[in-house]
């Protein structure tokens, strides 16, 4: 609720998404007729520091969930240190709920590769990085081709474009780690151990792979710096709300008429994605309870369909908007079901480095189990929530922050039904009855 | 069983290809242990003491990354790996039942444990586990064989795509190749070696596609650049 937009927009306003339905999309061809690879002469021919500067003027906030500025992350790379800089992105895509970064590489991998030689000259590094999660063939096949018809179009490599600035970019396939989208772990895979955390400071910034000083950024940060080169600051900026600029791939599943993807201008609401998609799923099934931005981010309700989708009007409702991953549920759906699968994901992902993460997600998931099965008791809820307050700010990185978010947000709102379990001898809800194969 | 001279020719010049990638050697072990696994269709013992050659480190050393990953199979996997998952959205859309169906249906009993550790068919064609979220959440409930996309799954499409796989039939993923590649061959492409396949399947898959044709219908665009 941060104002009036500043500009009139369309509701929805595809840019990274505009040339996907062209079969060949994916090609450089197909993505030089939608004015792929206009940005970046014009960006060589700017400074780097310039390059920085307008990124910065954009305000693009990083679209990987946490919504740091990007130019301003860029800004922390010192110069002239003499030591080799790098650029890693982000495309580790595994949050439960976020699935716009893995369509946008299989469609569109070219948008990713110009906002990454652009991102390497502003922050003057010759040898970037793509970490993609290696359980997504396909999409590992159209980067692989993507930059190799990069490199034999002499965007990539010595000299690129006769600018004198050179540029290797290297795609790495991931082993099935969620923990290596934790932006220092993924560092630590990429080095070649076992995808651990790291202590912050020093940030990557400063020493991030082989301690130099690296760029960490999400797939979709990157993919919209051309356009932002391209079409100007204060284009991007005119877009979305007064303090979350641009625009967003918002990603809908579960009990809606028509899931998928819908590229708008951040602070959208949801009621008006769902009237985009057809409605809820079934009729007489309304909505009961939704992620804005995958498992890490407070449950919300149907009280929040016009919660603006933006970092502000999500913070302010209690949640985070995260990945803009919207997992919609209908009230055929048990949350205790619901919280208790996201904490048994984060439990197998925790890396086990810390004793909060570790044990604590283990208890978790031990105690909502028996709550699940009937077996628990009042007092389960409030050792849950006790365990959930010792893991928040103990653990070791973000992971163990979110363990204790969606059990914690679901006896927010629905502390009746969870106890209901209990008086009933197991679970109310008949879990066939929410399949998409139900009527 | 120890690699003969020339498959060990063979992988020496992929290694050196491999870590010829990064500016330091040992960023390579990922994509050596895919390497040796496109070879073995798991990694072995053998296996690892070539990536620690290769990079000039201890054995210990490789064994200790191969087990945090899950990618990595420690005994040999199937011709075809098939996945479910079960995270929530995909497991509330059906794919607990999936999961439930298949894994009887190939299996031939009630799965052990967590599920997260395969249960094979008894020909050893096609193996089944439990995946966490693959990142097509607008195509729930979905199922992966060999890291390709098969979306929109039912018990019963889940089903007939392990026969199928069993009968040695063509199987085309819903947004893949023309025609699945075995475990083996995929491991190869995520050493990083491609197969030519890239240009095959549709750019985006129906879900992808909503905002864009929506947008379209109701000329709704990103604006000019003033």
């Amino acid at each position: 609720m941060e104002g009036p937009r500043t500009l009139m927009t369309d509701t929805l306003t595809p840019v990274l998404t505009a040339n996907w339905d062209q079969p060949d999309s994916f090609t450089i061809e197909g993505y030089r007729r939608f004015g792929g690879y206009k940005a970046l002469p014009k960006a060589l021919a700017m400074e780097p520091d310039d390059v920085i500067a307008t990124v910065k003027d954009a305000v693009l906030r990083g679209r990987g969930g946490a919504g740091f500025p990007t130019g301003m992350k860029w800004s922390f790379i010192p110069q002239n240190d003499g030591k080799p800089h790098y650029l890693t992105v982000n495309a580790d895509e595994s949050e439960p709920g976020t699935c716009k970064d893995i369509p946008l590489m299989m469609a569109n991998p070219h948008v990713l590769i110009e906002g990454i030689i652009i991102t390497c000259y502003a922050i003057r590094a010759s040898h970037a990085f793509i970490y993609v999660r290696g359980e997504v063939l396909h999409v590992i096949r159209r980067l692989q081709y993507a930059v190799a018809q990069a490199y034999e179009a002499g965007y990539l490599g010595e000299n690129i474009l006769g600018s004198g600035f050179d540029l290797k970019l290297v795609v790495h396939a991931g082993a099935g780690a969620y923990i290596c989208g934790e932006e220092t772990a993924l560092l630590t895979s990429l080095e070649g151990y076992r995808g651990l955390p790291r202590n912050r400071p020093p940030f990557p910034a400063v020493e991030g792979l082989y301690a130099s000083p690296t760029v960490i950024n999400n797939v979709e940060s990157i993919a919209s710096v051309p356009s932002i080169i391209g079409n100007g600051s204060n284009w991007f900026a005119g877009l979305g709300t007064a303090k979350s600029n641009g625009f967003g791939i918002f990603s809908l599943s579960g009990h809606v008429k028509t899931p998928g993807q819908y590229e708008a201008p951040l602070g959208i609401t949801l009621r008006e994605l769902i009237d985009l998609s057809g409605g809820m799923l079934r009729p007489g099934h309304p909505l009961k309870f939704w992620t804005p931005g995958g498992s890490s981010t407070p449950l919300l309700t149907s009280e929040h369909l016009d919660v603006p989708l933006d970092f502000e009007g999500v913070g302010a409702a209690g949640s985070m908007l995260g990945t803009r991953a919207l997992q919609i549920f209908d009230d055929t759906t048990c949350v205790l079901r619901a919280a208790l699968r996201w904490t048994e994901f984060y439990q197998h992902e925790s890396c086990g480095k810390c004793t909060p993460c570790r044990e604590g997600s283990y208890w978790m998931v031990r105690t909502l189990q028996r709550l699940e099965n009937g077996e628990g008791t009042d007092e389960d809820i409030d050792t849950i929530l006790d365990v959930g307050d010792n893991i928040i700010g103990r653990a070791f990185c973000a992971l163990g922050d979110a363990v204790p978010v969606p059990i914690s947000s679901a006896i927010k709102y629905f502390r009746d039904e969870i106890i209901q379990h209990q008086k009933n001898g197991g679970c109310p809800f008949d879990p066939a009855a929410s399949t998409a194969w139900a009527v | 069983m120890p690699f003969s001279e020339d498959t060990l020719t063979r992988l020496k010049a992929d290694a050196a290809e491999i870590t010829g990638r990064y500016p330091r050697a040992r960023s390579a072990l990922l994509p050596l242990l895919y390497l040796v696994q496109a070879e073995e269709g798991y990694v072995s013992d053998e296996g690892m003491a070539f990536c620690a050659e290769v990079l000039g480190i201890t054995q210990t050393e490789v064994r200790g990354v191969a087990t945090f990953y899950t990618m990595y199979k420690h005994e040999p996997a199937a011709e075809y790996q098939m996945g479910v998952c079960t995270n929530t959205t995909c497991a509330i859309m059906g794919g607990d039942q999936i999961y439930a169906e298949l894994a009887e249906h190939i299996g031939g009993g009630k799965p052990h444990g967590d599920g997260h550790h395969d249960v094979k068919s008894p020909d050893g064609k096609v193996a089944v586990e439990r995946l966490e979220c693959n990142a097509a959440c607008d195509y729930a409930p979905v199922v992966m064989v060999n890291w390709e996309f098969f979306d929109n799954q039912t018990p019963q499409s889940a089903k007939k795509l392990a026969d199928d796989l069993r009968a040695g039939e063509n199987v085309t993923p819903t947004r893949g190749p023309n025609r699945l590649c075995t475990w083996k061959q995929a491991n190869r492409i995520l050493a990083g070696f491609g197969d030519g396949q890239a240009a095959e399947g549709p750019s985006a898959g129906p879900a992808s596609l909503v905002g864009l044709e929506l947008a379209k219908e109701r000329g709704w665009k990103a604006p000019e650049p003033s």
